[in-house]
């Protein structure tokens, strides 16, 4: 009888040392970023696509100061508030003190350099899919700019969620590094699958949650409810947007609807991003768009 | 007699506050989406031949970009009477920020004034011309937006 309590808890514990294992924080390979060697040049472009300033400089900065990632930006959602932290290169207050490979574990698995899980506030689930050469240029551009010593501020997320463990699960349920559109041997078509599921990150708010937070990937950018409280996130596949490739296109770069009306919301900061990327890579975008498929009958 | 007097100054005071609430604003609302619907068929114009879907036409841009002007001219504090936010009645976007931070809003309507003014002394000018002061018009627009316009749906 007593063995058999004793062999339960042992059984108990190695079950509870599994799940840990399980979810415990992965980092990336090392191996893989050691060798890589950035490039800032081509790390702005990155930047720019992928919208890290947007939510990472500090409230109401304009102009240039969009470029001092101090963070403090609130982002509210059905599991809390979320706090943009800084990640400037500032040794103490932001990440200048991380190596390439830590960056590409907070980047591309929501890994701290400390083997903590990041929440997918953070779009890594998105970011997962960036090239490391990208990471690698990403990295060089960001410590290029100014540093900034305003302290990162706590998420205001309350029980059960403030339990970082339990993000190594939803990561198990939600993180994959399939694309949701197929291959194709169309560059433009890859470039805008890129684009919009890697760096625009375009999916986080125009494809639906359930109610774990999980992207329904099944229900690809078909639109969402606003996280923000008001109004809904429209839909972009192609049967309920509209516009021509050259509409979407001009949409991105001029923030004007073909009926020119103009752009609104957070999708101001999305559209002053696309504004300096190359046309092609505005053009790329609309062709993915338009190429995506009917979504499934609910 | 005086009881009267007070009774009925009651009553006025309360018929009064009753019509207050009743007010629906409709026609302030009608006016300044108006304003914002000649703003963008106008800019509908100029966008046309800016994109070369249409054919430039240096009297129909200046005439377009004119009635920007114009529309930039109208004062806009009656159209924005205290309660007309999205959060007090239907069938407007108008975020309460537009009320609570009212300097902020005012002086974005007045950078509109300054993009179209630059759209209007380069409108018969050329095609090309079109293009860039269209972009300074579209940030003016986006600039409000962002903060003060609720997502349509």
């Amino acid at each position: 009888m007593r063995k058999t309590l004793i062999l339960g808890a042992l059984a108990a514990l190695m079950a509870a040392g599994g799940v840990l294992f399980v979810t415990r924080a992965q980092p990336v390979d090392s191996a893989v970023f050691s060798g890589l060697t950035g490039d800032a040049a081509q790390g702005e472009v990155v930047f720019t696509a992928a919208g890290c300033a947007s939510c990472h400089h500090a409230p109401d900065a304009t102009g240039e100061a969009k470029l001092v990632l101090a963070g403090g930006q609130r982002f509210t959602s059905d599991f809390g508030v979320f706090l943009a932290p800084n990640i400037s290169p500032d040794a103490r207050a932001g990440i200048g003190s991380w190596s390439l490979t830590d960056f590409a574990g907070a980047v591309s698995k929501g890994v701290t350099p400390e083997g903590q899980h990041l929440y997918p506030a953070f779009p890594y689930t998105a970011y997962t899919h960036m090239a490391p050469q990208e990471v690698a240029d990403l990295w060089d551009y960001l410590q290029s700019l100014p540093p900034s010593d305003t302290p990162s501020l706590p998420h205001e997320v309350g029980f059960p969620f403030n339990i970082r463990q339990s993000l190594g699960v939803w990561k198990m349920l939600f993180m994959t590094d399939q694309w949701v559109a197929p291959d194709t041997e169309d560059e433009t078509l890859t470039r805008g699958r890129y684009l919009v599921e890697a760096l625009a990150h375009c999916g986080e708010c125009h494809t639906p949650r359930n109610v774990l937070g999980g992207l329904q990937r099944d229900a690809w950018l078909s639109g969402a409810a606003n996280p923000n409280g008001t109004g809904r996130i429209p839909a972009l596949t192609p049967d309920k947007l509209s516009w021509s490739e050259t509409d979407i296109a001009y949409y991105l770069e001029t923030g004007f609807t073909p009926d020119f009306d103009s752009v609104g919301g957070h999708m101001v900061a999305v559209v002053e991003n696309f504004a300096k990327l190359p046309a092609s890579d505005r053009a790329a975008v609309a062709a993915y768009l338009k190429a995506l498929p009917q979504p499934a009958e609910n | 007699m005086k009881k009267t007097l007070v009774l009925l100054a009651g009553l006025a005071v309360f018929g009064g506050s009753a019509a207050l609430a009743q007010a629906d604003f409709s026609g302030q609302i009608k006016a300044r989406q108006g304003q914002f619907q000649i703003l963008a068929i106008n800019l509908g114009i100029l966008g046309g031949m800016a994109k070369g879907e249409t054919p430039y036409d240096a009297e129909l841009a200046q005439h377009a970009a004119d009635s920007l002007v114009a529309v930039s001219h109208i004062y806009e504090p009656p159209l924005w009477p205290e309660g007309s936010d999205n959060m007090s009645l239907d069938g407007t976007r108008a975020l309460p920020s537009i009320w609570d931070e009212r300097d902020d809003f005012l002086s974005k309507w007045a950078a509109l004034g300054t993009a179209v003014s630059g759209m209007q002394e380069v409108a018969a000018t050329g095609q090309e011309a079109i293009g860039p002061a269209l972009g300074k018009v579209g940030g003016a627009c986006k600039a409000c937006h962002d903060k003060h316009r609720a997502p349509s749906g």
